[in-house]
């Protein structure tokens, strides 16, 4: 077999494996939000549909499938129904330079755990992120409604004010890592030399910056249903809901793996090493410790949804612009002096 | 292969390109805007200037165009038609520019076919094209000038803040 033939088939078993992990995630994430929500709440949450209601996610989508698809007469069909596909195009392509264990060795060829290595990785997250905000605000715009209009308007806003704090907590990281590659960010930050552990400011910065690049609570003013209806998505039903449903479970599941990647040791199990097991177990716990980190960051957007109350607009841009962006300017400074002493 | 996308690209880039100026709508041709700034930066890739590509898919796809469709959306297109047709000299104002910068362009291409030098060294190239490559000339080379337009940015944003500022007292 040659190489070429061997990394494709390499490349398309990558592609299958991430998007089905992405799907099934998804779905059961809505599961545990349902049922961590009920927690919180003192409810029971779903549990009609088999054991504990674990069969809830699929009765969730055939009901979805099975309703009417409605578009506004003012609507502008086209966009109107482009708009969900944008935001699961999104959702879906930033998981490929998000490395989720190290590189391993099959048939003498090394194969990195990751869609694709590339030397831009991070500016490519934010390059994607930024085309996302068009998901919202076409969605918003093409619905012909003033509330989808005012939760797209709202969202753009919000995006382009966090995304400033976002480019500047990541260059802290980068001044660390100096690379844009996110495996070398991961082995970068080996030992207990996460980057949390180095910046916790860029951290705290970055992670909230990230709730408001998913429109999570207490950022989710694009939707605010006592003011909007339903924001952006007011207007839409069955599948195209469905697809802004998946997207934004599908960006939380992106920005807790970011954050994981960039300040929280990404696949690095602290002193795994040294325990003495054969390199495939090795493997094995690191790739276990990543997924076991971005499932306690999934918990932690839940619990915080389910605790916070939504921020009022003039209270959600005084944090953005008087707040988050001094403090991640600040953990820049704070970066490069701390990298200075280093050396 | 590469022959096959960029085909695909230029050929996003051109049909794009006209439909920005066809459109009626703004919206839709500031949509079609982006899909051009996106196939440009597929050409970027193409020949091998990563940084390039995605810095314009970040500045000039994500935040300028968000800019512009947050300022389309609240506008009333009716209004803007009656605008654009009631003014003669827009138009010949318009052609005038797009003929001479036509001009311009092909007069590069034609001095570009015949008198460029085939980079022989590829590997120099892709090389010239990456991060670091670009990091390391703006912070030693082209030091001054980066924070000379670092500086016209910053006066430029303190300007706009003022202007704003007056309206709104």
């Amino acid at each position: 077999m040659n190489d070429f033939l061997f990394y494709i088939i390499v490349a398309l078993v990558k592609i299958v494996i991430i998007a089905n992990m992405i799907l099934i995630t998804v779905s059961y994430l809505v599961y545990f939000e349902r049922k961590i929500s009920a927690w919180t709440q003192n409810r029971v949450g779903p549990n009609r549909v088999g054991y504990l209601g674990l069969l809830q996610p699929f009765a969730d989508v055939l009901k979805l499938l099975l309703k009417e698809d409605i578009v506004p007469k003012v609507a502008n069909k086209f966009i109107h129904s482009m708009a969900p596909f944008i935001a699961l195009f999104v959702a879906f392509t930033t998981y490929a330079v998000i490395p989720f264990g190290p590189s391993i060795t099959l048939w003498g060829k090394e194969i990195p755990l990751m869609m694709a290595d590339v030397n831009i990785g991070i500016l490519y997250v934010l390059a994607l992120t930024s085309i996302g905000v068009y998901a919202i605000t076409f969605a918003g715009w093409s619905s012909g409604s003033k509330y989808s209009l005012l939760g797209g308007i709202r969202s753009s806003a919000q995006m382009i004010s966090y995304e400033i704090s976002m480019g500047f907590s990541i260059a802290g990281v980068l001044i660390f890592s100096q690379s844009l590659r996110p495996m070398e960010i991961v082995i970068a930050q080996h030992g207990w030399m996460w980057n949390a552990v180095l910046q916790p400011v860029g951290f705290l910065t970055f992670v909230v910056a990230a709730f408001a690049e998913t429109n999570r609570l207490p950022f989710d003013l694009p939707e605010a249903e006592p003011e909007l209806v339903g924001g952006y998505h007011t207007e839409y039903s069955s599948m195209k809901f469905a697809a802004f449903f998946l997207a934004e479970y599908a960006n939380m599941i992106i920005g807790s793996a970011m954050i994981v990647t960039l300040y929280l040791g990404g696949w690095q199990f602290p002193y795994v090493e040294t325990f003495g097991f054969s390199p495939a177990v090795t493997i094995g716990l690191q790739v276990g410790a990543f997924f076991v980190k971005m499932g306690a960051l999934l918990f932690f957007f839940i619990w915080v949804r389910w605790s916070i109350p939504r921020f009022r607009y003039d209270q959600l841009m005084n944090i953005g612009w008087k707040v988050m962006f001094p403090l991640s300017l600040l953990n820049l400074i704070w970066a490069a002096i701390l990298a200075m002493i280093m050396k | 292969m590469e022959v096959i996308l960029f085909a695909v690209f230029a050929s996003i880039a051109v049909v794009s390109s006209v439909l920005v100026v066809t459109r009626r709508n703004p919206v839709i041709a500031a949509l079609c805007l982006i899909l051009n700034f996106g196939s440009l930066a597929g050409m970027y890739l193409l020949l091998s200037a990563q940084f390039i590509a995605v810095v314009q898919i970040i500045v000039y796809a994500g935040a300028i165009m968000v800019l512009f469709l947050f300022v389309l959306m609240l506008l009333r297109p009716d209004m803007e038609r009656s605008f654009f047709r009631h003014d003669p000299l827009f138009k010949w104002a318009a052609i005038i520019v797009s003929v001479f910068t036509f001009l311009l362009l092909v007069y590069a291409i034609i001095l570009t076919t015949f008198n460029a030098p085939i980079l022989a060294n590829h590997a120099k190239t892709i090389e010239i094209g990456t991060v670091e490559a670009i990091g390391k000339e703006l912070f030693s080379n082209f030091l001054l000038p980066f924070e000379a337009i670092g500086f016209v940015l910053l006066s430029a944003t303190v300007g706009a803040m003022l202007l704003s500022k007056k309206k709104l007292d």
